[in-house]
């Protein structure tokens, strides 16, 4: 077996870069994603420092990194929280849809995109970042807060939203028509819905046939499967993304548990490559002339974040400030905006250059807004 | 007392309730096993404060602060209307030569005159438990008796 020294090389000062830059974001209070984008901007071709060796290994990485992202969303997945989440905040999440997917519609629209286009952008701008925000509210101490409840369902509802989302998005990125579109939504919607009864029903099985005592087999049991279902859902157009996501909400319970603690570490390697592949597909020179458009609608769609947020918190019974806070947590965009760039980035080129600084914008102006409604 | 749940969405639940002070008090039990306290300000209603977190061993050490005391002032106010009878409590310790066996084989009632009314166990309260009832490492025995009764069962279980 040969040892390519400039690829170890190049993935280690990769990762060392990344690491200096997570912990400059991480001791002002920031998410590291948006700097991970940042540096996939620097290197690659363009950049300052082109990675020839470390591309091939980024951009394979990328695509186990979505799909890692969506098996850890699933596992987080709940059916009781999700029906408590749809009962009390279901008017909340259509006020979410209408308020913020519009926005970005209508820029695709303005920038002459076409509905493939259209329809990404109005997913990138509806798409809070669950992981950021999340993390977000623990670190302020504000999972207690009367507004807390609002915010994450409107995330659960939002994320759940995505399973019909991204296999509508995919099968038209790849040429289908509405018609095969639709049905591959529903086709995902009814996978969803068996996965649901699977996970009730007989998750517990499910979760035997997986389990094991070591760790080791554990992880390699899960992915093995995982990977197998995201492949198979990719040939189908139906996306890997939805298919990793199908098998986190089939398993629960203990295996759930666990599974979450192994393929953490993970997930958090692949999704940090992920971000960065993101950042070395757009060309540093293509960004300049974009650069207005996405401030402007980074800005249209923080306001609009901050309108949903405070009807939901409104809903719990909060206060003025209590709303405000909610709104200005629920600003930051992150992980599945950027899957939604990945997965039509190959189509559409004007998308990875508005939608990636406009990602880039409020990643960091989410918590720091947050941070500031006090 | 009225005590209101809230589901927290992919972080766990949030307990919370006033106290007699008019403290708004507020507990977030993590779905990874650790707990938050929190007070809410009178400021602001809607905003929590953290007082402290706990992880999920020092939740159980502090539940069994709370928790055991109250079983046994309930025995203390029993024992207050027969003169003479005392309550007390008995650890079982790591060392202790009843670790492990059944509650009958210390034949406590029959050596000391006191009895064993109830076991706590973790944030568990068995009351009355039987002889076949297998003694653990810490658990907790409530004891009523002479107070020399207690002392006498408190050596038994130390020591044999």
């Amino acid at each position: 077996m040969a040892v390519s020294a400039p690829l170890l090389l190049e993935l280690g000062a990769i990762l060392i870069v990344l690491t200096v830059l997570g912990t400059a974001a991480r001791r002002f209070g920031l998410s590291p994603i948006p700097l991970y984008l940042l540096a996939g901007l620097f290197l690659g071709t363009g950049g300052i420092a082109p990675v020839p060796a470390a591309a091939e290994f980024v951009t394979t990485g990328a695509s186990i990194g979505v799909v890692l992202l969506l098996l850890t969303l699933g596992l987080e997945f709940s059916l009781g929280e999700f029906s408590t989440s749809l009962r009390r905040h279901l008017p909340s999440a259509a006020v979410d849809l209408l308020l913020n997917a519009v926005p970005g519609a209508v820029a695709g629209w303005l920038l002459g995109l076409d509905a493939v286009g259209i329809l990404a952008l109005a997913g990138i701008t509806y798409i809070s970042s669950s992981g950021v925000i999340a993390r977000l509210l623990g670190d302020l101490g504000r999972l207690g807060n009367r507004e807390t409840p609002a915010v994450l369902s409107v995330l659960v509802l939002e994320d759940f939203a995505m399973a019909a989302y991204l296999p509508l998005l995919t099968v038209l990125a790849s040429g289908g028509t509405w018609q095969q579109a639709l049905l591959w939504m529903a086709v995902a919607l009814s996978a969803l819905a068996l996965a649901f009864l699977v996970s009730y029903r007989w998750g517990h099985h499910v979760g035997r046939l997986l389990a094991h005592p070591e760790d080791e087999q554990l992880l390699l049991r899960i992915l093995g499967l995982t990977l197998i279902v995201a492949a198979v859902a990719e040939h189908l157009h139906a996306s890997a993304a939805v298919g990793a996501f199908l098998v986190g909400l089939t398993l629960t319970g203990p295996t759930a548990d666990r599974a979450r603690v192994v393929l953490t570490p993970l997930r958090d390697l692949f999704a940090a490559v992920f971000f960065v592949a993101i950042g070395l597909t757009v060309a540093p020179a293509d960004l300049l002339p974009m650069l207005p458009v996405a401030v402007a609608l980074a800005a249209v769609t923080a306001v609009t974040k901050v309108l949903t947020g405070a009807y939901a918190a409104r809903r719990e019974g909060a206060a003025r400030r209590g709303q405000i806070r909610a709104g200005t947590a629920l600003i930051a965009r992150g992980e599945f905006s950027l899957v939604i760039i990945g997965l039509v980035s190959a189509s559409v080129d004007t998308i990875g250059a508005v939608a990636t600084p406009y990602v880039f914008l409020l990643a960091i102006a989410g918590p720091l807004l947050a941070r500031l409604a006090k | 007392m009225d005590v209101r749940e809230t589901l927290l969405p992919g972080v766990g639940l949030c307990f919370e309730f006033d106290n007699a002070d008019g403290d708004r008090i507020g507990v977030i039990a993590h779905r990874k096993g650790d707990f938050e306290v929190l007070v809410y300000t009178a400021a602001d209603p809607d905003k929590a404060s953290r007082v402290f977190r706990l992880t999920d061993r020092e939740a159980e050490a502090m539940g069994q602060i709370l928790g055991a005391p109250r079983m046994v002032e309930r025995f203390a106010d029993l024992t207050k209307e027969v003169p003479g009878l005392d309550a007390g409590q008995v650890e079982v310790g790591a060392a202790s030569p009843y670790a492990g066996r059944p509650l009958g084989q210390t034949q406590a009632r029959t050596r000391t005159g006191a009895s064993i009314v109830a076991i706590v166990r973790d944030e568990q309260v068995l009351a009355s438990p039987g002889p076949d009832e297998v003694l653990h490492t810490h658990d907790v025995l409530v004891v009523i008796g002479t107070a020399d009764g207690i002392a006498a069962v408190r050596h038994l279980i130390d020591q044999g």
